[in-house]
């Protein structure tokens, strides 16, 4: 199996003014091909700038980071605009639809960046897979959190990214709903073999992991491997 | 990320709030229409002014006397007495020449029973008729015979025989000019006209009954000069030719030697200084109503960058699923544009409705004329375009260089 992301020593300082708050003080870590991996860590620990991290939506102040045997951590924004692209699926906590869009078109707007074709049927094929075939045409507030949280997932998968990076994806569902969502999150990752990253705080979702990685103070004290 | 994506996005993003972004667009609408509705008047004045000064002949020259020189001093323009009915004559003989009319010019106190005016009076020939397209309505024109005889009789403009005896017909009534009788034998057919121009409110008298009668200043009376040589050619290109023979004759009898004591000027000459002061006019006025547009255009930026606030979420999102600074950028400049744009053509429609619905009133003695042209409505719409890209990007560049994990935390 080949290392899908790669961290290398890897350290995050804030400035603040003229202090400098360390968020990551060297972080090494390495994410297989096909790993379901949770990763947990209570606030303050360090966690979220991880995240932004491997999303691509931070640089590290040092240290490097290969994504899918691509170095991202020097690139530009505009360059990194196009890896979070074509590489990564988010799924956040709060969902992040668009407001008054209906769900067909909010699973469209990744290949409406990449400029892909054919992005309908793609869409729609996305919808299906997260058993939504029958609400493409709902706007956000017709649709239950959980079909919110599906039609995110769709949006998260229509570009074939590398991984999925699932932050606190059920924080902001009821317990049913939560099943749910995570039970499509293991299938993907057992039937089609996608990386799935869960950042979170709650144990239950961690120990739904195959590996749990815990951060704290800014550094990796248990890897899960 | 294709244009049409991108509209496709703004127009849904304006169509979530309507009612903010009507409000927006009429802050355009209101600068477009008044843009368009001053330049309709500016070009409307242009076109009554341009018009009249056709009406009179376009192929008309009027020859002036030059000023007087007394002791290196010169006077103004026409103030010398250089000028004769034997010049006139001698003029009517040259090639291409149609009709030479020359005037004495004056103003008088008019009078009949109660009703009295001030009137330009002038001094006329017979071919003033022809040389100046001057048509009777009613009654006949000064005559060869009138002016042979130094008969007292006038002929009145539209204007003011409406004054002197409104409905009444002034056909050989008897009305007092300066004091004196005169019995009108003539009125003029309304030509139309505004402030000094205004050849309806003229009154005419056989050329030598002005010289010999009603001039107070002395200049004209007992003598034969003349104010003015009007001078009909055959065609406005014979122009050149015939300015430079009566130049030759003229300097012939006035024993000329170093400076003209004449001025010759064409209708044209009259007609460019006329376009270039309504020009100027219209520039103004336009410019006026384009502060308007401005505003409007603050108006746009303004909510704008609310929306860009409200949107931080959105902005954040659409930069994690990939969207470059450019695609954001383009976003929210295409709202922009569409809300000027539209804003544009709307107040082109309504600013042609109001110049519409202005054309024909009266103002004081003048009568509102609006011409709406397509060039200053597409100028209004690129204007107000340029309005939308200027005043919309400091808010979309401030919405493209969000950075994606703080726009994404904003609540």
């Amino acid at each position: 199996m080949s290392q899908v992301i790669q961290i290398q020593d890897v350290r995050k300082i804030y400035r603040m003014g003229d202090i400098e708050v360390p968020a990551l003080n060297g972080v090494s870590l390495q994410i297989e091909q096909g790993e379901m991996v949770a990763i947990t860590g209570p606030s303050g620990s360090g966690k979220s700038t991880l995240m932004n991290i491997i999303g691509c939506l931070d640089t590290p102040t040092s240290g490097s980071y290969i994504l899918d045997g691509v170095d991202v951590s020097k690139m530009s924004d505009d360059q990194q605009a196009l890896i979070r692209n074509k590489k990564i699926g988010f799924v956040f906590q709060t969902f992040n639809l668009l407001p008054r869009t209906p769900a067909l078109d909010q699973v469209e707007l990744p290949m409406v960046y990449a400029g892909a074709p054919d992005r309908k049927q793609r869409a729609l094929a996305a919808l299906e897979s997260v058993g939504l075939g029958d609400r493409v045409h709902h706007r956000p507030n017709e649709l239950s959190g959980g079909q919110q949280q599906r039609v995110a997932i769709a949006r998260a998968l229509v570009n074939n990214p590398s991984i999925i990076l699932a932050d606190e994806p059920t924080g902001n569902l009821d317990s049913k709903s939560g099943v749910e969502i995570m039970n499509i999150f293991k299938s993907l990752n057992r039937d089609k073999g996608l990386t799935v990253i869960l950042v979170t705080h709650d144990p239950n979702i961690a120990t739904q992991a195959q590996r749990a990685i815990r951060v704290r103070d800014g550094m990796i004290v248990n890897n899960g491997a | 990320m294709t244009f049409i994506e991108s509209l496709r996005i703004a127009l849904r993003s304006l169509g979530s709030n309507k009612m903010r972004s009507g409000l927006t667009m009429l802050g355009i609408v209101i600068g477009v229409m008044a843009v368009i509705a001053m330049l309709s008047i500016g070009r409307g004045t242009q076109a009554a002014i341009t018009s009249q000064i056709n009406s009179m002949g376009t192929n008309l020259l009027y020859v002036r006397p030059g000023s007087t020189q007394s002791s290196g001093v010169r006077t103004a323009e026409g103030s010398a007495a250089t000028l004769t009915l034997e010049d006139g004559e001698a003029l009517a003989d040259l090639p291409n020449v149609v009709a030479v009319a020359p005037q004495v010019e004056s103003f008088g106190q008019v009078a009949y029973l109660g009703n009295n005016a001030n009137a330009r009076v002038l001094g006329v020939t017979p071919e003033y008729q022809d040389a100046l397209n001057a048509n009777v309505a009613s009654g006949e024109f000064i005559s060869a015979a009138n002016v042979t005889a130094r008969s007292a009789v006038a002929v009145l403009g539209s204007e003011i025989a409406n004054t002197l005896f409104d409905s009444a017909d002034a056909v050989e009534q008897t009305i007092r000019l300066n004091g004196q009788s005169f019995r009108v034998i003539g009125v003029m057919e309304a030509k139309g006209g505004t402030g000094f121009m205004n050849a309806d409110t003229q009154i005419y008298v056989p050329i030598t009954t002005a010289m010999s009668r009603l001039s107070r200043s002395g200049q004209f009376r007992g003598g034969n000069t003349v104010s003015v040589i009007n001078v009909k050619i055959t065609d406005p290109s014979m122009q050149d030719s015939v300015v430079q023979s009566i130049s030759d004759v003229l300097r012939e009898r006035h024993h000329v030697q170093f400076q003209d004591d004449f001025s010759i000027q064409s209708q044209q000459d009259i007609l460019n200084t006329a376009n270039q002061v309504t020009g100027t006019l219209t520039l103004f006025l336009g410019g006026v109503a384009a502060i308007s547009l401005i505003v409007g255009g603050i108006g746009i930026m303004n909510i704008m960058l609310v929306s860009v606030t409200e949107r931080t979420r959105e902005i954040g999102l659409r930069k994690a699923i990939g969207a470059r600074k450019r695609d954001i950028l383009v976003q929210f400049l295409t709202e922009a544009m569409i809300l000027s744009l539209a804003g544009g053509v709307i107040g082109v429609l309504f600013g042609a409705l109001v110049a519409q619905i202005i054309s024909g009133v009266q103002m004081g003695t003048t009568t509102l004329n609006t011409v709406v042209d397509p060039d200053s409505a597409l100028l209004a719409v690129v204007f107000s375009a340029c309005v939308g890209l200027f005043f919309g990007s400091y808010p979309a560049n401030r919405a493209a260089s969000l950075r994606p994990i703080e726009a994404l935390r904003f609540e």
